[in-house]
């Protein structure tokens, strides 16, 4: 199966979500939750910058022995009663996954939210093969109705407003009164809350994602706010985690220290609701628990970044603070970028996972303010990485000519100071002075992606230089 | 052909520049995890007595749990009793076999008291935390017949019990007496951190409680 990706067509995705007064009342709440909160939970605890470092480096310890970890952890799984399986790609870990399922004599499939499982695309696969995956995340579960992939990647339906979701439910759940009030939130909420409840007692697996893996005692942790997760993984008879290889850390006291800064990052909470450990199927004695418990490890471009310059993207915990905090996310949402990963981080991520020819917008679409690496837990440098994939595609001449040979001219006059003052301040005279009436300009040669939205200022007729020479020379004298 | 297990562990080494062999590499790994060295530990949870029992109260009603002291176990049958008539529950109650709980005077109250794990139709449920982090007003809590894991996500009200000894400063303090349990490099094959009662934000970013999980959490700190 090719990997299905809209990224080609940022542009008129982009187009499209600005013009959507849905979508764009829904993403004012990302404008305006997320980075009050999280400012607030840094600001409650002295140390976060020093745990913000801390995160970094056990990121990169783990990433630098990556190898030798995977070893420790599987021998941990197996030794606890588990079983751990390789893909080398989505293909593979489709097949496992459908074949752990099979075994299991599976009709229903619950689901934790899990983006690697986005990745791969489980859900088609299992339909297709008459298996029906149940997603229970709420904003997962929403937008699994609506056939969408998740535009954020800890709030799925951030996109939505409650108006639609209501719609949904009364499409959907027809076996309920069709008169029935659903006009607040929480009545949403606890009709999810009731459809879902039968959906997890009568599956027969439970897929999960892992937000980290612990090398010394082979478990998988999940963190979730809904305990969707933990049903999901407790009621039946099989458990499967899909992790990426890169979800590794050593200890119980290193995923200590990433957990600090995780939900403080994500949603701002002093630590998410549930954060469950597992290590292996049901003991002797249990009296509840899955009877098999399977890890998917899937590599699906991971070892190939290593020691590469986007090795730096595998300290990713997936929190979200980069999109929260990115104004072209919060201009046009996630489902412009494409695929399972929007913002900054899938930016740098989905070109190296479906390839630059096809994401070579998503590093385009910055403007390089910085306020995703200001925020980012484990200090990913994502404008700089940004950059590195702007200069792979000029450099695979995958960039348009015109705008290869613009920035062929402006690199000409650039590196030659004399000829470049000179372009520069007659350039900056003209539009200076046929701009000194209006102050603005509606049109302008060459520049109507840019007056096409909004005037473009008129310049005061003196090159930048010019006025640092001059205003240093005021200063000296 | 190559297993894809060969694979993905020739293409780390490839793109690390390693062989695996490597005597040093090896004792580092070895090294980081026989010792789990401490990383930064906030200095909030760093209290003790009554300064750390008030600091699990403030957090865990800041994660929107509910607190309450009693003086000691014998009075926790009382207290949820109370806790159920206040919220005009039903007075039943679903519990494992924990020893420390199945002492309780139970008979003393009028609650209806049920055994094993939860089926999705109890509305109330009691469970003994293993231990709690001040530092958050987190418990911790770990799977077996004791106290099964369903009871921790399926009733709608949850009630824990936990020893104020067992209040911890920080994760790294119960994931010590993890180790002294079961062994280092083992586990119980669930170990749940809960923080507040169950919650999304997924309906247009507003805060609900009880999505999947209860809807209330109680807790009850026993000060013997």
């Amino acid at each position: 199966m090719t990997v299905h990706t809209t990224s080609p067509q940022f542009k008129q995705n982009a187009a499209r979500a600005l013009h959507d007064p849905q979508l764009q009342k829904a993403l004012n709440n990302v404008k305006q939750g997320f980075i009050d909160k999280r400012r607030a939970a840094a600001d409650k605890l002295p140390e976060f910058e020093a745990l913000r470092d801390s995160a970094r480096d056990i990121k990169n310890h783990t990433l630098e022995h990556l190898d030798l970890y995977l070893e420790a952890y599987e021998e941990k799984v197996k030794a606890s009663g588990g079983h751990v399986h390789f893909a080398r790609n989505a293909d593979e870990a489709r097949e496992i996954i459908l074949k752990i399922c099979r075994d299991a004599g599976a009709k229903t499939v619950t689901k934790g939210k899990s983006m690697i499982s986005e990745e791969i695309g489980i859900n088609h696969h299992l339909e297709a093969n008459g298996i029906r995956p149940v997603e229970t995340d709420l904003g997962e579960y929403i937008i699994q109705l609506r056939n969408e992939m998740p535009s954020h990647i800890i709030a799925p339906a951030v996109h939505l407003n409650a108006s639609q979701v209501e719609q949904d439910f009364r499409r959907v759940h027809t076996h309920l009164d069709a008169k029935r009030d659903l006009s607040e939130p929480v009545q949403l909420l606890s009709e999810a809350r009731a459809v879902l409840r039968e959906r997890f007692l009568a599956a027969d697996v439970g897929i999960t994602g892992a937000n980290f893996l612990v090398a010394e005692t082979g478990t998988s942790i999940i963190v979730t706010n809904e305990g969707n997760g933990d049903l999901t993984q407790i009621l039946p008879r099989t458990h499967i985690v899909l992790a990426s290889i890169e979800k590794l850390v050593p200890t119980l006291e290193d995923v200590s220290q990433l957990l600090r800064v995780l939900a403080r990052s994500a949603t701002g909470q002093e630590m998410s609701v549930y954060t469950t450990f597992s290590t292996g199927p049901r003991r002797s004695g249990d009296a509840d628990g899955p009877e098999n418990y399977h890890v998917v490890l899937i590599d699906n471009g991971r070892s190939a970044m290593l020691g590469t310059s986007f090795e730096e993207m595998l300290r990713c915990i997936r929190c979200g603070a980069c999109m929260n905090h990115c104004p072209v996310y919060h201009a046009v949402g996630g489902h412009a970028y494409g695929w399972v990963y929007p913002g900054p981080m899938g930016a740098v991520l989905t070109p190296s996972l479906i390839g630059v020819d096809k994401a070579g917008h998503l590093p385009n679409a910055s403007t390089f303010c910085g306020r995703c690496e200001s925020v980012c837990p484990v200090r990913i440098p994502l404008p700089k990485l940004m950059r590195h994939w702007r200069e792979r595609e000029f450099e695979r001449h995958l960039t348009p000519a015109s705008v290869r040979s613009g920035l062929g001219l402006w690199g000409f006059v650039a590196k030659r100071p004399a000829l470049y003052r000179l372009a520069t301040r007659a350039a900056m005279a003209t539009l200076g002075f046929a701009g000194r009436q209006r102050g603005r300009f509606s049109w302008l040669p060459l520049a109507k992606g840019w007056t096409k939205y909004r005037d473009f200022p008129a310049p005061q007729g003196e090159t930048f230089q010019a006025r640092w020479k001059r205003e240093r020379n005021g200063r000296a004298a | 052909m190559t297993s894809a297990r060969d694979d993905i562990f020739a293409n780390i080494r490839r793109s690390l520049g390693v062989k695996g062999n490597e005597t040093i590499r090896n004792q580092i790994v070895q090294d980081r995890l026989e010792r789990a060295p401490r990383g930064v530990i906030p200095a909030r949870g760093q209290v003790s007595g009554e300064e750390r029992i008030a600091l699990f109260k403030t957090m865990a009603e800041a994660s929107l749990a509910t607190v309450t002291e009693v003086a000691s176990a014998m009075e926790v049958p009382q207290s949820i009793a109370l806790f159920l008539r206040n919220h005009n529950l039903p007075a039943s109650l679903r519990m494992g076999d924990d020893p420390r709980l199945k002492v309780m005077p139970w008979s003393e109250t009028t609650l209806e008291v049920s055994h094993g794990p939860s089926e999705g139709r109890d509305l109330n449920a009691v469970s003994h935390a293993f231990g709690a982090v001040a530092e958050t007003g987190t418990l911790a809590m770990i799977s077996g017949p004791e106290n099964p894991s369903t009871l921790n996500f399926l009733p709608d009200n949850h009630i824990i019990v936990v020893s104020a000894k067992d209040i911890a400063s920080d994760y790294e303090s119960v994931w010590n007496r993890v180790r002294f349990a079961y062994g280092k490099g083992s586990m119980p094959r669930t170990v749940n951190w809960i923080t507040g009662p169950s919650r999304s934000g997924d309906i247009e970013q507003t805060l609900l409680l009880g999505a999947h999980g209860p809807r209330r959490l109680h807790v009850i700190v026993v000060r013997e």
